[in-house]
């Protein structure tokens, strides 16, 4: 059976990177004593789909990801979340399984976009950091180099704004950003662009968009 | 002293501008976070190397988890960071900090190295000055922490005698707890750190260098270390478990991935076998085995605890445990379908059954590494590892009709009287191999050849023998190199460099503190990484401290020399590896001592222990007579 497992990452495992976590995944399914389906061949590789990499140092609300168990639809033994839960490691939380069709295509192919937040670890001025941000969606285009490659990077950002204060006395970055293969936004991207060094934010991705999520799926 | 939410506010602007940064922040699953204000006794444990390598380290997993399981006392761990991240510490004033609490190193109680091979020195002295603490020993105030060590490394603990405190000698199970003890008592009583210090040196076990003076003669050499005060024993005897605590099973998790992602349970204590270059072969003997239950249970529940894809049974020999094939069948029951990757990280090629192949084929076991040293009649009973080429071949020729592709052979050059013919029969023996390998599995056939160089060791009957020259060394490489250029071959060496460099270090008397503190001072750490060390660093340290590196190391040693680690006492006697040495230079081989005692010395001092533990559990012989002699160091000579 094919599992949709929404989960937050949080504490120390900001600092775990992408294939770690999936390493973390098949960990807890073997200490939760499930049977996670693995592929054939000389070197087995645990069925599990991370629907977007969520980049080194990011924390992440609702990531989400699909596994396979072996065992027949249907018969998902109760209560999966909690027997997940107990044996997962500090800073993985799982807010929900939910049982899906096998046959749906891979997950990674269905994201669409995804929200971030951004906090800023050094006092910002909010009038400052408002006219930099309608400065920033004012513009037609915004080419930036990434890896030797030019690309756009205002055509990446679906919305950009500030969000309220929350006690600390600086006001949040929201952003939602496309994140489709060969088009994805990176919220350090954006920073950069507004002139906000990386290593003074805590980043955290809220939501991941799948093409299902939207109104009107293509 | 910056508070653990000070470094932690510092931590979050850096991390994201070093390597791999999941190494310094802690968190795993099955660490132990106590209230630091409830728990009178503070530990860190300490692993002179990154984390990706300490992290693994079973020697401090098993103290992490006895530690933690008293309520007055805590563990928490910290490794060397690596340069990138190092930098950036010193640059933003963050000391050394422990990965549970993210407390500084300054506010333990005590700290407590792992020293299992020598070029971790230099990252001690490092770590230290990280923290904040001072470096020598003498420097050291009542506010500072209790600097301890231990691990195989200490068996010769003078060249770090200056910067230790205490060194644990042998096990460590029992000893941590009686330092702990008595680390408590005299905070309660208020006296002084050089009471602490006469206090723990009452300790059986215990070493604290600063209570000996070493006198030199003449030419050098050691005259005699001596006790400066009653409650130093003349003599240091290791400490040694009876009987092998239950195993740890709550392994902490990485997040990240390390060297040796796996669950390890150690088989057995000790190794039989009696090869003459092998220190760990003596100084961790007599032999103690666990039972397949214990073993089994312990695994099963460590598999549980921590979700690991592989199982590592671990000892120095693992095919010699006297049930293996038992155990591994067990095993394979019990984990069958569960993707488990079983180890046998270390195998006696006569010891190696084709029944015991066919179990671990089917558990999916990584390559084949077998060891045999040497590749001449001559020098294999030399150095006492008798394996006749005819075992070899037939045993690699049945992994590789399993569908093997790949063995790993690890052999020695430098041993005693080694000649270069014997090094061209190790080509040979290589070549041998593989043609096995491709009457069965044609050009997919592929041979590891590790070669290292010997290193003489103390405590083991080759602790008389020069090293070989690097000319020499280079000499016996380069055939090496030019006889095994073939493309299924891989050959791997260890620089002359890394050999010198670990045999000072190894062998080295209280002179060698300074030459440690000086390379560290001119910028050596992480000596044990090949592109990190700095050999000029290091003869520079030598020549600014007035030493020759050559007397440690290119010298003949009389047969009455007085080593500068015979204070130290493992229960073997030096009468024992001396006989042993005579014998080895008479080409005579020594059977395994599971077949006949020796009397290499462990039963006299250990009698009663052996006495409380009959049966099959040691592989000593049982001791049914009363004991006749205290439990006594072995006198030096």
């Amino acid at each position: 059976m094919r599992l949709r497992i929404t989960f937050s990452k949080s504490g120390a495992l900001r600092y775990t990177g992408h294939l770690d976590l999936a390493k973390i995944w098949e960990r807890t399914v073997r200490r939760a004593d499930l049977p996670l389906v693995y592929s054939q061949g000389f070197h087995p590789q645990p069925k599990i789909q991370l629907a977007s990499a969520l980049p080194l140092g990011f924390l992440g609300r609702a990531e989400v990801m699909d596994i396979w168990l072996d065992i027949q639809p249907g018969n998902s033994p109760l209560p999966l979340k909690n027997l997940l839960q107990q044996a997962a490691p500090p800073g993985l939380t799982i807010l929900d399984v939910v049982e899906v069709e096998a046959r749906l295509p891979a997950l990674q192919t269905q994201v669409d976009s995804a929200d971030y937040e951004v906090i800023l670890l050094d006092p910002a001025d909010r009038l400052a950091l408002s006219k930099s941000l309608i400065a920033l969606l004012a513009a037609d285009r915004l080419e930036r180099q990434r890896r030797g490659k030019t690309y756009d990077l205002r055509a990446l950002i679906q919305s950009l704004g500030l969000l309220d204060e929350d006690g600390s006395g600086n006001p949040r970055i929201a952003m939602r950003l496309s994140t489709r293969e060969g088009a994805t936004g990176r919220p350090e991207e954006v920073l950069e662009a507004l002139g906000i060094p990386f290593e003074s934010t805590r980043i955290e991705r809220t939501r991941l968009i799948l093409k299902t999520d939207l109104p009107n799926p293509p | 002293m910056l508070t653990p939410e000070q470094i932690e506010a510092r931590l979050e602007r850096l991390l994201l501008k070093v390597q791999k940064p999941g190494r310094y922040v802690g968190g795993e699953l099955n660490i132990v976070v106590k209230d630091w204000t409830q728990v009178p006794t503070k530990v860190a444990l300490l692993f002179p190397d990154i984390y990706d390598i300490g992290v693994s380290n079973v020697g401090l997993k098993i103290l992490y988890d006895q530690i933690n399981q008293r309520e007055d006392a805590l563990a928490e761990r910290a490794y060397a960071p690596w340069l990138d991240m190092e930098a950036v510490m010193r640059s933003s004033g963050i000391p050394l900090y422990s990965l549970e609490s993210h407390h500084s190193l300054a506010a333990f109680d005590i700290l407590g190295f792992s020293l299992p091979y020598e070029t971790l020195y230099t990252n001690t002295l490092n770590m230290l000055d990280l923290a904040g603490i001072p470096l020598h020993t003498s420097e050291r105030g009542p506010s500072d922490p209790l600097i301890i060590a231990g691990g195989h490394a200490c068996f010769n603990p003078e060249p770090m005698h200056a910067f230790v405190d205490a060194f644990a000698i042998g096990e460590g199970e029992e000893i941590i707890q009686d330092i702990i003890n008595r680390h408590q008592a005299w905070k309660k009583s208020g006296a002084t750190r050089a009471e602490l210090l006469r206090s723990l040196a009452g300790i059986s076990g215990v070493y604290v260098p600063s209570l000996y003076e070493a006198h030199y003669q003449e030419d050098g050499t050691v005259a005699s270390v001596e006790a400066r005060v009653p409650e130093a024993p003349p003599i240091v005897l290791k400490r040694m478990v009876a009987k092998l605590p239950p195993p740890t099973t709550r392994f902490i998790v990485p997040n990240i991935e390390t060297v040796h992602n796996r669950v390890t349970v150690e088989v057995m204590r000790g190794c039989t076998r009696g090869c003459r270059f092998c220190q760990a072969g003596m100084i961790t003997r007599p032999v103690r085995e666990r039972s397949v239950a214990e073993v089994v249970a312990a695994a099963e529940e460590a598999v549980r605890n921590t979700g690991f894809e592989e199982l590592a049974l671990l000892s120095l020999s693992s095919s010699d445990y006297s049930h293996i094939l038992e155990l591994v069948t067990t095993i394979g029951e019990k984990f069958s379908g569960r993707h488990l990757t079983i180890s046998l990280p270390s195998l006696r090629i006569e010891s190696v059954s084709v029944e015991l192949m066919d179990k671990l084929r089917d558990r999916r076991s990584f390559g084949f590494t077998l060891a045999p040293e040497a590749a001449t009649e001559r020098m294999r009973r030399i150095i006492n590892k008798f394996i006749p080429d005819d075992q070899i071949l037939e045993t690699t020729r049945e992994i590789y009709r399993r569908g093997w592709p790949t063995i790993k052979l690890y052999f020695m050059i430098g041993h005693p009287s080694e000649t270069l013919e014997d090094v061209q029969a190790i080509a040979d023996l290589c070549k041998r191999v593989l043609a096995e390998g491709r009457k069965v599995l044609g050009g997919k056939a592929k041979l590891h050849a590790g070669v290292s160089t010997f290193i003489p060791k103390p405590h083991t009957p080759f602790q008389w023998v020069a090293v070989d020259t690097p000319e020499q060394i280079r000499a016996k490489q380069s055939l090496l190199m030019r006889e095994l250029r073939d493309g299924s071959i891989k050959l791997s060496w260890t620089q002359p460099e890394d050999t010198l460099l670990e045999a000072w270090l190894s062998r080295g008397d209280r002179r060698l503190a300074e030459v440690v503190y000086t390379a560290w001072k001119n910028g050596s750490k992480f000596d044990a990484w090949q592109d990190q060390r700095r050999y000029e660093t290091w003869l520079a340290a030598f020549a600014e401290n007035g030493l020759d590196p050559a007397f440690y190391t290119h010298r003949p040693r009389r047969m009455d020399e007085i080593f500068p680690w015979d204070h130290i006492s493992d229960a073997v006697h030096k009468k024992f590896l001396f006989n042993d040495f005579r014998q080895s230079l008479e080409g005579q081989i020594r059977i395994d001592c599971r077949e006949q005692c020796f009397a290499c010395g462990i039963l006299p001092i250990f009698a009663n222990d052996r006495r409380a533990n009959p049966g099959t559990s040691w592989k000593c012989p049982e001791v049914k007579s009363p004991a006749t002699r205290k439990r006594e160091p072995v006198p030096a000579g």
